[in-house]
């Protein structure tokens, strides 16, 4: 008898298992949304999100999946292999171009509303081959923090928006003379750093057509020489000098005059002990400035593509969105909307948060291919060749030519 | 009693070993071989896989940064297994004295091998650190400037290893001393009292009836190291990378950032084919040196 009601009951919780839920309402639909970016600090940001476009679609529920930026573009594939990608799915600019090319987003160019205040260049750097295959989400850059304590200390003027990098090489000696663990300046050698630098000297990675690549341009070479001359003219740390110590510790130390880093660093900055304030960053032949963006994408294989994109839609340009970024401190939205970002505007330090805006008039965005990791790593291992004192820019770059012609033929 | 004969006996002896049967040929048998067809395929994950043929095998023949690597692997093979054996060697007779207190020491020799990758190498990039290290700190009392170590190309690889003898030491050891524990007290006792020093008791007693022992331990050691791998992602410093590179490295790298699933399945199946020949060598060698009459 026993044996019999445990094996009905076993039973019975099989078939409730396999049954279908009826708890929603028959018309609803539920679009599931994967993000890296507000995992984990602003997952309940994200839930504001959802509530408020939730009350404005109330037959339209989100599902939110997260996980790290580690693991989530290895989870994401995962997904696509086994035909369960999510309905709407973040994609940083760099892995963008992989996915268009596989032929896995939705065009979005006919759902998409057109007073929807997106930065034109941002909506822009989500296109593929005329379609617009995800929207901008949020956008980062670079600009040149300086320790105002130490420009003092030296008897230097601080850096103006018109400084090219001949003007912080001065500032830089004149702040590595206060004292043998004092640096002047940090600007990393490595790939992001490089094409951005490449850029302000007129040079670019690849042709226009992105067949071939134009690294070893003599304006490339000259960009890679200027970024190895801090390290050779004793005012910036090199590894060993360094010792493992980042250059944002060395900054919080108080023992970096400037260091070329990424706004998103601010909140970090706000309680060292001294003076500090950003500036935009020094030119080459002109200004240039990293444009990051995250951008977010519709599955094409949705079953509910209306509803995937009005959820990607109103995440990237809502006035709610927008709002709940800036005031969290989350990323900044990619909008034209300077309303927006008043509250941004008037937190210090640093005081001239304004430079966040200007850096947006002279952007440059990543070189991108389908091979993007191998091209990075590539010109990287080159990169520390040059540093380690093993190859010279030229001879680096030549290689890293051949590479790179290798990759995306 | 039903079942104890002919094909229904297989039957139910299929029956209860079903659970770990299914388990093994979907969860390992069947990711094993459909690697071994994934190598003659181009897969990016995203889209449908695309026959190449054997173009993997002769991408693999001309990759410089795949031989570096093995070359890489090769060396740490080359300085690691003599010295773990020969440490773990001496860790294991040192043990295997008859002291007060020697578990607590047996216990203490195998703490590395039970922590972490990670803790390991936190605690030994802060020891191999060049400015702030323990070691060049030692070094420079003693009047030598100590290498970059970990932030030097040249010298990564062997900081690595030093590492890798330290932490693995302990594993070896008690293999090690289960074997001289097996040796039986009366073959001491019978060459005491044909004076043998204990020189001559260790190389004529000791090492061959351990030999057995040593090999098991030989053969572990080199298809681990062969497969080295999460010493060599944490610990060298981004300028020194390209010194440490190693095989299942660049298997990671292929398959998890480059999204390269056949090649990386190929390189997979290169160490394999590899780490096989040399266990196969090594097995049919061992009737040369390895001593198993007691």
């Amino acid at each position: 008898m026993f044996r019999r009601l445990v094996t009905l009951s076993l039973l019975l919780v099989v078939v409730l298992g396999v049954m279908p839920h009826h708890s929603q309402a028959q018309d609803s639909v539920t679009v599931t949304y994967f993000t890296f970016s507000a995992a984990p600090d602003h997952l309940a940001d994200l839930d504001t999100i959802i509530a408020a476009f939730e009350a404005e679609n109330p037959t339209i529920n989100v599902e939110v999946e997260s996980a790290p930026f580690a693991d989530y573009f290895t989870l994401l594939q995962g997904d696509f292999v086994a035909d369960d990608a999510p309905d709407v799915f973040e994609l940083n600019y760099e892995n963008f171009v992989s996915y268009a090319a596989n032929d896995v987003l939705l065009d979005l160019s006919d759902s998409l509303s057109t007073d929807a205040p997106y930065y034109p260049a941002a909506l822009g750097a989500f296109q593929y081959e005329d379609q617009q295959l995800a929207l901008p989400e949020s956008f980062s850059t670079v600009l040149l923090f300086y320790n105002a304590d130490l420009f003092d200390q030296a008897g230097i003027e601080y850096p103006t928006a018109e400084w090219t990098w001949e003007d912080a090489m001065t500032a830089a000696a004149a702040i590595r003379g206060l004292g043998e663990d004092t640096w002047g300046i940090y600007s990393p050698v490595q790939f992001w750093e490089f094409y951005k630098k490449a850029g302000q000297n007129d040079c670019a990675f690849f042709n226009e057509d992105m067949t071939e690549s134009t690294i070893n341009a003599p304006e490339c070479v000259q960009a890679l020489e200027t970024m190895l001359s801090f390290i050779n003219e004793d005012v910036m740390p090199d590894p060993v000098e360094q010792a493992g110590v980042s250059p944002e510790e060395l900054f919080q130390n108080g023992q970096l005059g400037m260091v070329v880093t990424g706004i998103w660093m601010f909140s970090a900055f706000a309680e060292v002990p001294f003076n500090w304030d950003v500036q935009l960053e020094p030119g080459l032949a002109h200004k240039g400035h990293h444009f990051f963006a995250n951008g977010v994408a519709v599955a094409k294989d949705t079953e509910h593509p209306a509803e995937a994109a009005a959820w990607a839609q109103y995440l990237t340009s809502s006035e709610t969105a927008a709002t709940v970024r800036v005031a969290t401190g989350w990323e900044l939205p990619a909008l034209d909307k300077p309303e927006y970002f008043a509250a941004y505007l008037e937190q210090t330090p640093p005081a001239n948060r304004a430079a966040v805006f200007q850096a947006l008039e002279s952007p440059i965005v990543p070189p991108v291919i389908v091979r993007q990791n191998e091209m990075q790593d590539t010109v990287n291992a080159l990169l520390e060749a040059v540093v380690n004192g093993e190859l010279d820019p030229q001879t680096a770059l030549d290689t890293a030519k051949d590479e790179l012609d290798a990759l995306v033929q | 009693m039903v079942g104890e004969v002919g094909f229904r006996k297989w039957g139910w002896v299929a029956f209860f070993l079903a659970p770990s049967l299914i388990g093994l040929l979907v969860f390992v048998l069947g990711p094993i071989l459909s690697s071994l067809g994934l190598t003659l395929f181009d897969w990016n994950l995203l889209s449908d896989p695309k026959f190449i043929k054997f173009d993997n095998f002769k991408e693999l023949y001309h990759d410089k940064d795949f031989w570096i690597a093995f070359k890489h692997t090769l060396m740490f093979i080359t300085y690691y297994i003599p010295s773990v054996l020969v440490t773990a060697l001496i860790t294991a007779l040192l043990l295997n004295q008859r002291l007060r207190g020697v578990s607590v020491f047996r216990t203490a020799f195998f703490v590395p091998v039970v922590a972490s990758w990670v803790v390991v190498a936190v605690i030994w990039k802060w020891i191999f650190n060049p400015r702030f290290g323990l070691l060049n700190f030692l070094l420079a009392k003693l009047g030598i400037e100590g290498p970059a170590w970990l932030f030097d190309p040249d010298t990564a690889l062997y900081a690595i290893i030093i590492t890798s003898v330290w932490k693995d030491t302990g594993f070896v050891a008690v293999m090690l001393l289960a074997g001289l524990q097996n040796i039986p007290e009366t073959y001491y006792e019978a060459a005491k009292i044909d004076g043998a020093r204990p020189w001559q008791r260790l190389r004529f007693i000791t090492l061959p009836l351990l030999t057995p022992s040593i090999f098991f331990a030989l053969i572990i050691s080199l298809i681990n190291s062969f497969q080295v791998f999460e010493q060599a992602w944490l610990m060298p410093e981004r300028f020194a990378r390209s010194g440490t590179t190693v095989v299942v490295e660049q298997i990671v790298n292929n398959a998890f950032r480059y999204s390269r699933m056949g090649y990386a399945a190929t390189m997979s199946w290169v160490l394999f084919v590899v780490i096989f020949a040399i266990t196969f060598v090594q097995i049919r060698l061992q009737k040369r040196w390895v001593n198993y009459d007691l």
